[in-house]
């Protein structure tokens, strides 16, 4: 039962860490490549926090702020570029996190943060815990789909000049959009320290930034579903065949390339163009 | 009566070339104005210019007496300003009534915050199906923009700037990749919406229609303004004639 509750609270980081950038990528449009920067630093926040003894749950508002409030500079850094331009700054953001963290003391450096300190939550609550901020979260993001924000976000998503010239405030959405994905990945990185006990630096990088990604376009970007259950399928495959351990980036590189070419909306699209030919 | 827009002195360069040099006009409220001149004279230019789509180097632009020069380009929508596009860009993803109805939730949607506490769009979608009714296209609400007709667009296109409920309307070629029946009927739907109280700018190419609904013309060649008035007496002038139809060409045509 063990394993399986380990799983199940791995599985549930995965889920929220992917519903995070959902908002980002998925409802807004805006792509990018270095989300596991803000997961790190929620996971930082929480774990250095712990470790000076304030209670785990009492963390958690820290480690969405914080990230949240790194999400608000780097999205008005990237206010003025767009689409390949953006992929490359974020991707810039993700490499800045983990080459600073290595090099400070203060934050473990290479060495990374060890015995976090307890969450005083049994196993099961913990997976409890995350299995619930999970619902949470994917009930949020339906919310804000549906909301007058999710239609201004779809419009951004579609075409950002139109928007504007619609009287819409493209840039305050846009950070919008940052803030709340950034501190939603600093929850599941929260919820990552203190279930591992241990971070480094090495669990913040690029990887885990394109892993995040194909997650999230895997699903079929937007669709709360779909990411969902890609995240899952995506978060189990590296425990079910040990194998791909090694070659993850290969398997998920794979998949990615294999979306883009044939079903750019994700297993959701592909799902909905077979029940269309199905029905007709 | 004081102008809803004033437009002084607007000078706009790009690199080497002035599009638009030191121009100036007002626009009376309930007025439907030409703004004409060849290709390449400033036109469309002057139209971002006042949109805030391009910043120009000097002058000033302010409505009902409200300078909009520190405004940025949703600011301006928002203070009363709509823009019909000449390429016409649709939201592909939602219906027609959906892609009017999101002009029309401006009231909702000026902050993310208030956007994020509301849900409920009926109103706006009743207001929506008035404004597709306006430009009478209001039996193809429910059909996605993707399987549209550029004239259907074009319409869809002023819908949503109606839905806006702006004080000035700016249209910038409505009519221009139209046939000459469906032009000529939507130059009527122009023409309607003004008399229903909606002041307007349009540029536009067609001239037989422009003559046909504009009251007012200001005219541009290479940037700068060579001639404002009523319609007849403008383009019976020389120096119109001269730049815009090469001096022969028949007006009236």
């Amino acid at each position: 039962m063990d394993y399986e509750i380990s799983l199940l609270t791995a599985v549930g980081i995965s889920v929220l860490f992917a519903l995070s950038l959902n908002l980002i990528t998925g409802l807004c449009g805006q792509i990018s490549l270095g989300h596991a920067a803000f997961f790190g630093i929620g996971a930082y926040t929480s774990a250095l926090l712990a470790k000076a003894g304030v209670p785990f749950l009492a963390t958690l508002p820290a480690a969405m702020l914080l990230p949240a409030a790194f999400g608000v500079v780097v999205g008005l850094a990237s206010l003025r570029v767009r689409a390949d331009f953006l992929a490359i700054t974020t991707m810039g953001v993700g490499f800045l996190f983990v080459g600073v963290v290595r090099q400070q003391d203060a934050l473990g450096g290479e060495m990374g943060i060890s015995a976090i300190p307890d969450t005083g939550l049994s196993k099961l609550a913990f997976m409890l815990l995350t299995v619930a901020l999970c619902v949470l979260a994917a009930l949020l993001s339906q919310y804000i789909r549906r909301s007058w924000m999710g239609q201004v976000f779809n419009a951004i998503a579609e075409d950002e000049d139109t928007t504007r010239v619609m009287g819409m405030d493209v840039p305050r959405y846009k950070l919008a959009a940052f803030a709340m994905g950034t501190a939603l990945a600093g929850l599941a990185g929260a919820l990552y320290a203190n279930n591992l006990k241990f971070i480094s630096p090495d669990s913040f990088g690029f990887v885990e930034s394109m892993t995040v990604l194909s997650m999230v376009v895997i699903g079929g970007i937007g669709s709360i579903p779909g990411v969902t259950a890609a995240a899952i399928v995506l978060a189990l495959l590296p425990s079910m065949f040990t194998f791909i351990g090694e070659y993850k980036l290969l398997v998920y590189g794979g998949l990615l390339f294999l979306m883009m070419r044939f079903s750019p909306d994700g297993v959701t699209g592909a799902l909905r163009r077979l029940a269309a030919r199905g029905k007709a | 009566m004081a102008p809803l827009l004033t437009v002084r002195n607007i000078t706009m360069r790009f690199g080497g070339i002035t599009a638009i040099d030191g121009v100036s006009f007002d626009v009376m409220p309930g007025e439907l104005l030409g703004l004409i001149g060849p290709n390449g004279a400033g036109k469309t230019t002057m139209m971002r210019a006042i949109v805030g789509i391009n910043r120009p180097q000097k002058g000033s632009v302010a409505l009902e007496g409200r300078r909009l020069d520190a405004l940025s380009i949703d600011a301006r929508i928002r203070a009363g300003l709509a823009l019909s596009q000449q390429l016409v860009k649709p939201f592909r993803e939602i219906d027609v009534r959906d892609n009017v109805a999101l002009a029309a939730g401006a009231a909702k949607t000026r902050t993310p915050l208030q956007a994020l506490l509301h849900v409920d769009r009926t109103a706006e979608r009743s207001i929506a199906l008035e404004a597709l009714e306006r430009v009478g296209i209001a039996q193809l609400a429910a059909q996605s923009p993707r399987t549209q007709p550029l004239g259907v667009l074009k319409r869809l296109e002023m819908a949503r700037a109606l839905a806006l409920k702006p004080r000035l309307l700016l249209l910038d070629e409505p009519l221009a990749g139209l046939n000459s029946k469906e032009a000529s009927e939507l130059a009527r739907t122009i023409a309607d919406v003004n008399r229903q109280g909606m002041t307007i700018i349009l540029i536009e190419h067609n001239l037989g229609e422009v003559m046909r609904i504009c009251q007012r013309l200001v005219v541009l060649d290479n940037g700068r303004k060579i001639a404002d008035g009523a319609q007849q007496a403008t383009m019976n002038d020389p120096a119109v004639r001269a730049a815009y139809l090469g001096g022969e060409a028949d007006v009236a045509a």
